[in-house]
């Protein structure tokens, strides 16, 4: 029988899954992933993960919780760096996530905690991999080929995000099902905005109760930060007198530079409530859209108890005012 | 020039120290108020930690009595204090204040930057480096001097047969540590100081509960943001202690492979560095409990993100070694009385556990 890896569907999810489905694919490994946030999810994430925490946090619990029973190993790699950035590194809730889970969720099935270092060097990636495929049993070779795969995997789901412009959610759909979806009608859209926050609160339809989806049938197209070709961003960063800290947090904050000078109709930044790099972030494109003088910014702050009702209404509200201003209606 | 720095603890004396002997003027904050806080609170993000809006309030007034430059540490994170300096740089700036602001970061990372600065503090009295590390070092002293002193209080106030004694002599110190200015002038008063806290009339026989203090360092040694923790446990007849101390955390983080120690205390619940103090927690949750303490209490900012990961872990260390574990979340919302609640019930737990360890060691 093959080995089950199971993956949960938050966090770097959204990122690299199909890096990871085709390496332990071709390791013949079979990769169960977890289904996709509901309400029961979440409730068992909030009961068992520690109060402080922020939801995407709480999510990954019950997200481990769901696959606990059907797997023999989870996934669940300490992500501490994945460029040669100086001092760009992971929220420390990433930092510690297999500690944080093995101190709160007992009995689970063997963690695959390898450590993600990329900055090590060119070479670290191949390492990494033979480390993995060592703890499932595999030789170097085989483990070395499932990392080419992988990669390749991976290259082609990024540039369907940038060459599509759908969002990486979209994206891991078309790459799941082998097709590519027919693009919206481009007319139909009479503003574009920057919709900007941590993949795995946007690309989540639950906890981001699927704010891109009312946002196109607002007529708004939406711009993500992972739909910037990544020379585009790294062009930005030199703007900054300092690297923030945190990888997901600095691909925000340049898309936002970006999107600014694209002239987007408007920015929308997505938060978790208490998220520590937001709190930095938010403030940061605050200011920098206040120095370039008029441009739209809304911050919006999920958590668990976010109604849809109360963000449609201000997505709505965010509109208007911006349709009125552009003399739209 | 007037230059100010982020009040924290005791340390103002060290800093003033140094700045007026580099010929600068030291623009002491205000101690850390209500009203640094209201001030902090309406000019820093929402979501920023507690630490970061009092630091705005302490450069705000700051800036009202005069103060040009603000001397600042930085840090390569994960934990945010590491980006105050560029966002507090760029709020003062919104804010329309010409106040410059100089972030020092590692020397051992970057030492062509930690020399330029210096030298742009240096360069207007003309101040030679071989004249700069004298006073530098002198100021290191008095700042080991302060945290000696202070240590030395915790140890003693449970003790004191008169409620307050301890704290009017610690303070008495404080102004003759301030006072000295060379060398053995402090020598002479560090013995002084230690000879002084002796004295205080002393009751052996009582036997305090010991806890340990851990969490991250702006709330840990700033009394205002955690409402006088220690001074309020030692008076309910606690002993406290902490590791964290301003001059041995700036040796053991300017240096290579610093806190080796505590890394391996942790390595079993966290095996990576998370920033912040995440990993002292859980390294010294460990050594406290080995030690014997009746229990920890963590102090955190609310949003603090390497102490919540510590929090999470804690449960489990607390649960693994049999040592309570009490984390209090501060912000701008905490009120002293909740937190004396808490204090006590927490102190009254302990004592009922350790009564019941020795009847069933009988």
């Amino acid at each position: 029988m093959k080995l089950r890896i199971g993956i949960p569907r938050s966090l770097a999810y959204f990122v690299f899954f199909p890096f990871w489905k085709t390496f332990f694919r071709s390791l013949d490994m079979e990769v169960v992933i977890s289904p996709a946030t509901s309400k029961g999810v979440l409730d068992s994430g909030v009961k068992e993960a520690v109060a402080d925490a922020c939801v995407p946090i709480k999510l990954f619990h019950g997200h481990v919780l769901e696959l606990k029973e059907q797997v023999d190993y989870i996934f669940l790699p300490r992500l501490v760096s994945i460029n040669k950035e100086d001092t760009v590194t992971f929220c420390p809730k990433f930092l510690g996530l297999p500690d944080l889970i093995r101190a709160t969720l007992p009995n689970l099935p063997p963690l695959i905690d390898e450590k993600v270092d990329l900055q090590k060097g060119p070479w670290e990636i191949y390492r990494l991999c033979v480390r993995i495929g060592r703890v499932l049993g595999k030789s170097p070779w085989a483990s070395l080929l499932a990392c080419r795969k992988g990669r390749a995997a991976q290259q082609q789901y990024e540039k369907i995000i940038w060459q599509l412009k759908v969002t990486p959610a979209e994206a891991l759909q078309m790459v799941e099902k082998y097709q590519v979806l027919p693009p919206a009608a481009e007319e139909e859209y009479q503003l574009s905005f920057a919709v900007l926050g941590f993949p795995y609160t946007i690309n989540d339809r639950f906890i981001s109760v699927d704010m891109v989806k009312k946002l196109r049938q607002l007529g708004v197209r939406v711009l993500t930060a992972e739909m910037v070709p990544r020379q585009n961003l790294l062009a930005q960063a030199r703007k900054l007198p300092k690297n923030l800290f945190w990888h997901f947090s600095n691909q925000v904050m340049r898309a936002a530079m970006y999107f600014m000078d694209e002239k987007v109709d408007g920015i929308i930044h997505v938060t978790a409530f208490g998220c520590g790099p937001d709190a930095m972030v938010n403030k940061m494109i605050e200011l920098e859209a206040k120095a370039r003088g008029k441009i739209p910014f809304m911050n919006i702050t999920i958590d668990e108890h976010t109604g849809e009702a109360g963000v449609l209404t201000r997505l709505e509200a965010f509109v208007d005012m911006l349709k009125l201003r552009r003399g739209m209606i | 020039m007037k230059i100010t720095f982020p009040y924290m603890g005791t340390s103002h004396i060290a800093f003033k120290y140094l700045i007026e002997s580099l010929g600068h003027q030291a623009i002491v904050p205000p101690k850390p108020s209500k009203r640094t806080l209201s001030l902090g609170t309406q000019h820093s993000p929402e979501f920023a930690c507690l630490p970061f809006k009092l630091l705005m309030g302490n450069y705000l007034e700051a800036i009202e009595q005069g103060a040009e430059l603000i001397i600042t540490s930085g840090g390569i994170g994960p934990c945010r204090a590491g980006y105050y300096g560029v966002l507090h740089q760029k709020l003062l700036e919104d804010m329309g204040y010409p106040t410059r602001m100089l972030v020092f970061e590692s020397p051992f990372r970057y030492p062509l930057d930690f020399f330029k600065k210096v030298k742009a503090v240096l360069a207007p009295n003309k101040i030679g480096w071989l004249e700069f590390l004298g006073h530098y070092k002198r100021a290191w002293r008095k700042l080991q001097i302060l945290d000696e002193v202070e240590a030395a209080t915790y140890d003693l106030r449970p003790f004191e047969v008169h409620k307050g004694e301890t704290t009017k002599i610690f303070n008495h110190c404080l102004t003759l540590i301030d006072d000295a200015a060379a060398r053995d002038e402090m020598e002479q008063v560090r013995e002084e100081s230690l000879v002084l806290l002796r004295g205080i009339a002393l009751d052996r026989s009582r036997k305090p509960l010991k806890i340990g203090i851990i969490g991250e360092i702006y709330v840990v040694l700033e009394p205002f943001a955690n409402f006088d923790l220690q001074v309020t446990l030692g008076e309910m007849g606690v002993i406290t202690q902490r590791t964290i101390y301003l001059a041995g955390w700036a040796k053991e983080n300017s240096s290579w492979d610093g806190e080796k120690e505590v890394k391996e205390a942790a390595k079993p619940y966290l095996k990576e560095m998370i920033g912040g103090h995440g990993i002292n927690s859980v390294g010294d949750t460990v050594h406290y409990a080995r030690r014997g303490f009746h229990g920890v209490v963590q102090l955190a900012p609310f949003t603090c993100i390497p102490e919540i990961v510590a929090k999470g872990i804690l449960n489990k260390v607390s649960q693994d070694m049999a040592i309570p574990v009490m984390t209090v979340f501060l912000d701008e919302q905490t009120g002293k009385a909740g937190v004396q609640t808490r204090l006590e019930a927490f102190v009254d737990l302990l004592a009922q556990k350790r009564e019941r360890m020795e009847e069933m060691a009988i």
